[in-house]
């Protein structure tokens, strides 16, 4: 039988708590709030992205970009990320142990550590140190984890004096404002902007004009003052080994190191999931952290220090005494705040894996659009932020920001964890959804909602989690479902129930489905190879043409060709954060094609989500085996068409280039993920195209989240990315073509015309 | 006859493009320990403070420029060049690692805007699982803090890259050989 899960209960990811008992985000109370909620937001989006987002998105590309490049450096990337992965699995799991190990290290040391269960006790604890210390004056290097207890709050409403020695973190702390990034608090300040401040903060005899040069000398010497009169320094640390009880800081600008050893005391601070068994675990992540950071092969420091350190100790308030042996003081803070309840928790004990490098932020399409400001919470931010948040600060932190990720999985290999941050993403979701609370107007999309959430999901997710539905109805009654739907009245009335944004064009839906055609016509006979062309949604009830172009390609290279009964794979409800409508939806499609792989039938996917769900997201929602078989058993259509020709099939079957022979072509985000570009890009050009590629991460539109009212306006700003490349390449006369259908309605949205996919310009017709 | 390339010397030749090709260095220079005092003397700006050298048969004796060991904040502030051993050298990433001792390497490292670290050629690694294996017995051996120092001390938080921060804005490396 197909799947042995009962998709109701039995997925651990599904939350079995009473939904009641959840703290879950209001969903809203009807569609006049549901419409004001969404117009507000839009509207801070649509601030941070004109106030904001040009710097964000110069830096985060920047970022990304030299990402990649560092990660080119090396030929063993994925053999390191196993490495950090299976070290990080190990220390997690053996946390307590990890806890008891460096107590008892940094203890024999001589130095103190504290366990802090809450902001409130670990901030409690910090300046009871201070006390003890007869400390005034901190000096802190830049830290995540104080920002989440938000200490340097704490520690001036005590009377201490508490300065940032991070360039960009001071910066912060002089506006006043939050971190936009987990490694650059500042990155959404363009020069002028610091320079403005500072003119305004210091009156500056001669003011700065935004020379980053004088801006960093400036800064670099009030800092440097403030170190050198500090009694106490506090780092973070991004890595803390039991064994030794040592601590690695992982810097750039050298603040870190005098932090830690100019005053005479340091204070660690940092989460208790930090924790590795020895230096000897370090290795990997040395070699990681950087490139997946700030695309550096390594950061200009890697401090790994035991405190207290046998570092002589200064006394800057006698300068002329040399440095001598003297008493050090170390204090290490392991902050708890959550934690241990995520280690507890099947689906955010991922998060507990992240070393914070930021790489998830980088290559965020929607994060270089709004920054941290607006795609995070009360501290952390981009896509594993809401891990975090969810961990915590709870469920209201993280659904502020949760539907920012589209799940295009762009951050997935740039993780040097392998956090599936998608997956995390989606529980999350699912978790908001459960906590909210009953809408009085879900009766607009009853009957089209055939699916397993509870009622207070937000009826703009219900609908999208319910496309197949709409899909069914919509092709059963067209052309009048399209002459409705294409009317003013029922676009306003949409925008404002549903938030289907009315700037939007909506799906066509075809009379005559993709698998209707099919079932109305024989395939070749006799052929020795036979697959499956899997009648994805959106083929099969809107652009039935790509797959009537894949039936004749496959046909024509000597395949049968079958297009299956079965069912949507799940995608829509997964990226509403329904997963047990998914769940059910995919033990249905994994039902109706297992019977067909059992006899050796291949199957062949045109819609690249979809295709990435049978070859990634069913190992959430499937048995280990029934994944196992439709993923290898899955194939991409044009990756398809390339391992045909390459097994001798005749391409001269296939028509050569002709006509416009130059393309511009934009991959789908999930499609690049795994890896799969390549095979169209090998395949066109074997046929005599030339091809250029995109090099944005996503087109923005991402599904249904570009058709959603409170992110229409994100949606087009990351498409801007797209167009700004395509536009030449465009009127050098490309023709652009796409594989995804979000994509292509993206493109559409921006060009004017619909792009073909790839199968459409080998069909023989 | 062969020409055997001995790991060493690959690891050395490995370590010197890496530095100058990813312009982690202002300079590299390969001395014997006769020509130390030499070739050491070029690269100081005074005034300088140092941490003293763990290698045997070389010293400040004969280096053409007072130096400051042990130096008061008020040296150290002023100093220009600050002189440390490494105890290894990473090929592949340019990477020195700075023990910290009684001496005084974390600041005589850091405070001064010119860091020239001397690494023994035989203390060439080359690449960092070798590194932390090596780093691995240190620790036992009681070394149990160290910098891994890649380049000069850089920031990009003010809108490009600037180089020197806290730390040094240029690095020089001195590779001593036959010992």
């Amino acid at each position: 039988m197909a799947s042995e899960q009962s998709p109701q209960s039995s997925n651990p990811a599904i939350e079995e708590t009473d939904p009641e008992g959840e703290p879950g985000a209001a969903a809203d109370a009807g569609p006049a709030d549901g419409a004001r909620s969404r117009r507000e937001k839009a509207a801070a989006l649509r601030h941070l992205m004109a106030t904001e987002g040009k710097t964000v998105g110069e830096n985060t590309r920047g970022f990304n970009e030299s990402t990649e490049e560092a990660i080119s450096h090396i030929s063993n990337y994925e053999d390191l990320r196993e490495r950090a992965r299976v070290i990080k699995e190990e220390a997690i799991a053996e946390l307590p142990d990890l806890i008891d190990r460096v107590t008892e290290a940094v203890e024999a040391n001589g130095g103190s550590v504290y366990v802090a269960e809450d902001a409130a006790d670990a901030n409690e604890h910090i300046a009871s140190l201070m006390d003890e210390h007869s400390a005034q004056k901190m000096v802190k290097s830049k830290s995540m984890t104080t920002e989440e207890l938000e200490l340097n709050a704490a520690l001036e409403a005590e009377d201490f004096d508490v300065v940032e020695t991070d360039l960009g973190e001071w910066v912060i702390q002089i506006a006043e404002e939050a971190p936009s990034h987990l490694i650059g608090p500042a990155i959404h300040k363009p020069p002028e902007e610091i320079a403005t401040l500072f003119n305004e903060h210091f009156d500056p005899a001669e003011p700065f004009n935004g020379d980053p040069d004088e801006l960093t000398q400036f800064a670099r010497d009030k800092v440097g003052e403030h170190i050198e009169e500090a009694d106490v320094g506090l780092t973070g640390a991004n890595f803390v080994t039991a064994e030794s009880g040592s601590i690695a800081l992982v810097t750039n600008e050298g603040n870190a190191r005098k932090t830690a050893v100019t005053p005479p005391t340091h204070v660690a601070v940092t989460g208790v999931e930090k924790l590795l068994p020895s230096v000897r675990e370090l290795a990997p992540f040395v070699e990681l952290i950087g490139r997946t950071g700030t695309g550096q092969d390594i950061t200009s420091y890697v401090s790994l220090l035991t405190p207290p350190t046998d570092s002589p100790v200064l006394d800057f308030e006698d300068p002329e005494k040399p440095m001598a042996e003297g008493d050090r003081d170390f204090h290490l803070v392991l902050v708890d705040n959550g934690r241990l309840a995520m280690r507890e928790d099947a689906q955010l004990k991922e998060t507990l894996y992240c070393i914070r490098c930021g790489a998830c932020n980088n290559s965020c399409a929607n994060f270089q659009s709004v920054g941290g400001h607006g795609f995070g919470g009360e501290t952390y931010t981009g896509g594993i932020g809401t891990g975090w948040e969810a961990g915590i600060e709870g469920l209201d932190s993280a659904g502020d920001f949760n539907d920012l990720c589209t799940g295009c999985s762009r951050c997935v290999n740039k993780c040097p964890v392998k956090i599936d941050i998608p997956w995390i993403n989606t529980v999350v979701r699912d978790r908001v959804n459960r906590g909210g609370e009953g809408s009085d107007y879900s009766f607009l999309v009853e009957g089209l909602t055939p699916d397993s959430e509870p009622e207070g999901i937000d009826v703009q997710k219900r609908l999208f989690g319910n496309i197949e539905s709409l899909a069914k109805l919509g092709s059963a009654t067209a052309p009048l479902s399209n002459w409705l739907t294409g009317t003013r009245p029922v676009r306003i009335l949409l925008d404002r129930a549903l938030g289907v944004d009315a700037r939007r064009e909506l799906p066509q839906w075809r009379r005559e489905t993709f698998r209707e055609w099919a079932s109305g016509r024989d395939s070749i006979p006799g052929a020795e190879r036979e697959v499956l062309v899997y009648p994805d949604l959106y083929t099969n009830y809107v652009l039935p043409e790509r797959g009537k172009a894949a039936v004749r390609v496959l046909e024509a290279l000597g395949v049968g060709v079958t297009v299956p009964e079965v069912g949507e794979s799940g995608r829509a409800p997964l990226s509403q954060g329904m997963i047990a409508t998914a769940d059910r939806k995919a033990s249905a499609v994994y039902a109706d094609l297992a019977e067909h792989v059992d006899t050796g039938r291949d199957v062949v996917v045109i819609e690249p989500s979809d295709l990435a769900m049978f070859r990634n997201d069913y190992e959430k929602l499937l048995s280990e085996e029934s994944f196992e078989r439709l993923r290898d058993s899955s194939y991409e259509v044009m990756e398809y068409v390339y391992g045909l020709l390459e097994n001798g099939a005749d391409r001269e079957a296939l028509p050569k280039a002709n006509g416009t022979r130059e393309l511009a072509y934009h991959s789908h985000c999930q499609q690049r993920t795994l890896g799969l570009e390549p095979y169209t890009t090998a395949v066109l050009s074997d046929l005599g195209y030339d091809v250029t590629t995109s090099e944005v991460e996503c087109c923005g539109m991402a599904g249904s989240f570009g058709y959603k009212s409170e992110y229409y306006e994100v949606s087009m700003d990351v498409g801007q990315q797209l167009k700004d490349q395509f536009e030449a390449e465009r009127a050098n006369g490309r023709r652009i073509v796409a594989s995804g259908t979000s994509c292509g309605d993206q493109l559409e949205a921006l060009f004017g015309d619909a792009p073909p996919h790839p199968i459409e310009l080998l069909d023989p017709r | 006859m062969s020409l055997e390339v001995s790991p060493d010397a690959e690891s050395m030749a490995t370590f010197e493009s890496t530095l100058e090709e990813r312009d982690l260095a202002a300079s590299v220079t390969v001395a014997s320990a006769a020509e130390f005092p030499d070739a050491l003397s070029e690269l100081l700006v005074s005034p300088v403070v140092a941490a003293d050298l763990p290698f045997e048969g070389v010293s400040y004796d004969n280096v053409d420029s007072e130096i400051t060991l042990s130096p008061s904040p008020a040296e150290l502030d002023a100093a220009r060049t600050g002189i440390t051993a490494a105890g290894l050298g990473v090929a592949d990433y340019g990477t020195v690692t700075i023990r910290s001792t009684p001496g005084g390497e974390e600041f005589v490292s850091l405070y001064p805007e010119r860091h020239v670290v001397v690494v023994a050629a035989s203390d060439i690694v080359p690449d960092m699982p070798t590194a932390f294996g090596r780093l691995a017995e240190e620790f036992a051996a009681g070394y149990t803090s160290q910098i891994l120092a890649t380049g000069p001390s850089a920031t990009g938080d003010m809108g490009g890259i600037v180089k020197g921060v806290h730390g040094p804005q240029e690095a020089h490396v001195m590779i001593l050989e036959d010992r």
